[in-house]
């Protein structure tokens, strides 16, 4: 049963992420390396204020921060073009250190004797009758379901349509007198600003930042959004946003069922994780492998 | 209106594979003039448009458009005043939105307001309404992706969005070559009504002659960057198909190789 809530409370939290990907990987179509960077500097820009004692302010500072490195990502590949997936392992590797920085030196943080959102909130529910697990459920769901309440506000505004139009048609985009450098930008900013959220609470939730935490956060967030769309379809965006959530909270059940086999080691989690989306991702390719096939035969047995 | 001053463009300067594109051209168009141009591949027809557009910057002479100069200006600024249609159909619409929410996006240039709601009653009341002039069922789809839709339809939501808001100067690349030639003409009939009614200034490219003698008000001939003929008037009026060639083989010293160009009977 605990594994059960500690699976539900991890995948909401991670569909913030799943969130981030799905706006700069679907919506924007560039995969954007610099999320492994972002969700480590919500991690560790969280922990460092909570540990000066602003829990719910270090939620704020981590979008700043994390919208920040996400325009930086924007800039170096629109202003100064140079190829999107480079521009994000550039971020990528230039904010390691940086985080280091803001960590302290040290590779991770305890926040053992701070107060954070998760232990507020349990003190505060707790006096109204609401146990501990049950309050973590809501808190996640709160902010979760109001990222994906004002995303999908935006992106029915004529700038989140904009933003939409830039993934999927540019030149469409520039004839409409849209300027798609910045659409790039604000998307990617924001995409960021969403992932680095989501470190934050995950720095909330399991009381501690690593600085390692952000590895393998793209392919664990891209497994997210497939697997969201496997359930949901593409339909629009709100459907979409909710999709990478669903989608996280279930993987975190696919997780949380192969780490009871036998045989399952947790170090395989990557190895799965990127299979996964591997497998999904060549679906067309092999869709259309097979019915050229069946083509191929169909014209044997006419012949 | 349009005032192109000896315009030159020249691509991959200083190397082997140096083409000079556009070749110090000028060409003035006044305000509601329909012009056609034709010219055989690579005359630099579709150059001389990217130029007008912005999508690179010429590199002599200069282009302004209603008294103001926009030889430098970025394309998606120019875009406000300059509406496009391409050959390609897909190119002028976005696949994965809807269509409303395409001509939504197009008709932003006037109706600001960046974070007020893309689509509301008021406008796609109006999208309808547009829709529902071409009388190809569209406006009963408002909601369909424009991906799903076929080369013809697309073009006409691309007409509707480049011209929702009327713009100064419409170009318009061959816009029905990729088409059947009965969804051509109905496009063609569609395209001339939009142009008379808003009393836009036009420029065509078009692969056909005779309708190129037939639409608009003017016809000019381009080759090897430059503008070789300029007919409006009666001396277009009375201008056969056979005297247009004989004229582009004097000037030019060739023969016109642009197989569409001479097989295009209608």
């Amino acid at each position: 049963m605990a594994l059960a809530l500690g699976s539900l409370q991890l995948g909401i939290i991670y569909g913030l992420l799943a969130i981030g990907i799905y706006i700069t990987f679907r919506i924007l179509n560039v995969p954007d390396l610099t999320c492994e960077g972002t969700f480590t500097l919500g991690l560790a820009v969280s922990a460092v204020s909570s540990k000066l004692g602003h829990p719910y302010l270090s939620i704020i500072i981590a979008l700043i921060f994390g919208m920040a490195a996400g325009s930086v990502t924007g800039i170096l590949q629109t202003k100064c073009r140079i190829h999107p997936i480079l521009a994000g392992i550039l971020v990528m590797s230039g904010l390691y250190p940086v985080n280091l920085a803001i960590l302290g030196g040290s590779p991770n943080l305890s926040l053992m004797n701070s107060n954070t959102v998760f232990r507020d909130c349990i003190a505060k529910t707790g006096n109204i009758g609401i146990g501990p697990e049950t309050a973590k459920i809501i808190v996640s769901l709160i902010v979760t379901g109001f990222a994906v309440f004002v995303l999908s506000k935006f992106f029915k505004t004529h700038t989140g349509l904009a933003i939409r139009a830039t993934g999927d048609n540019e030149d469409m985009v520039r004839a409409s007198s849209i300027d798609a450098d910045r659409m790039k930008i604000l998307a990617l900013s924001i995409g960021n600003g969403v992932i680095a959220v989501c470190g934050a609470m995950i720095t909330q939730y399991q009381n501690y930042a690593d600085i390692n935490s952000g590895n393998g956060t793209l392919v664990l967030g891209l497994a997210s959004v497939i697997i969201g769309e496997v359930i949901f379809f593409k339909r629009n965006v709100t459907l979409g946003l909710l999709a990478a959530v669903t989608g996280s909270v279930v993987y975190r059940y696919i997780i949380a069922f192969a780490m009871r086999l036998p045989f399952f080691d947790a170090s395989y989690l990557k190895l799965v994780s990127a299979v996964i989306v591997g497998v999904a991702l060549s679906i067309p390719a092999i869709k259309s492998g097979i019915s050229l096939m069946n083509t191929k035969k169909g014209g044997r047995a006419d012949a | 209106m349009l005032d192109i001053k000896g315009i030159t463009k020249i691509f991959a300067k200083g190397t082997p594979n140096e083409h000079t594109a556009l070749n110090d051209l000028t060409l003035h168009l006044d305000k509601g003039e329909f012009v056609t141009i034709v010219g055989s591949n690579g005359a630099g027809k579709s150059t001389l448009f990217n130029a007008i557009c912005g999508t690179f910057f010429v590199d002599g002479g200069s282009i302004s458009l209603d008294n103001t100069d926009i030889t430098y200006q970025k394309e998606h600024k120019r875009s406000k005043v300059i509406g496009r249609v391409f050959q390609d159909p897909m190119r002028g619409t976005a696949p994965n939105l809807t269509i409303e929410e395409n001509i939504a996006l197009a008709y932003a240039r006037v109706n600001h307001g960046a974070l007020g709601k893309a689509l509301n009653k008021q406008d796609v009341a109006l999208f309808r309404e547009k829709l529902e002039a071409f009388d190809m069922g569209l406006e009963d789809r408002m909601k369909t992706k424009v991906g799903l839709l076929s080369g013809g339809q697309r073009q006409v939501v691309t007409l509707l969005m480049c011209t929702i808001v009327p713009p100064k100067l419409l170009l318009l690349d061959e816009h029905t070559a990729a088409l059947d030639p009965a969804t051509s003409d109905k496009i063609m009939k569609i395209t001339n009504s939009m142009i008379s009614e808003n009393g836009l200034t036009t420029l065509m490219i078009t692969h056909n002659i005779n309708s190129a003698l037939k639409t608009g008000t003017r016809t000019v001939m381009m080759d090897e960057g430059g503008i070789i003929l300029d007919i409006s008037g009666a001396e277009r009026a009375n201008m056969k198909l056979n005297d247009l060639l004989t004229m582009y083989s004097q000037r030019s010293n060739k023969v016109l190789d642009n197989d569409r160009m001479l097989l295009g009977n209608d």
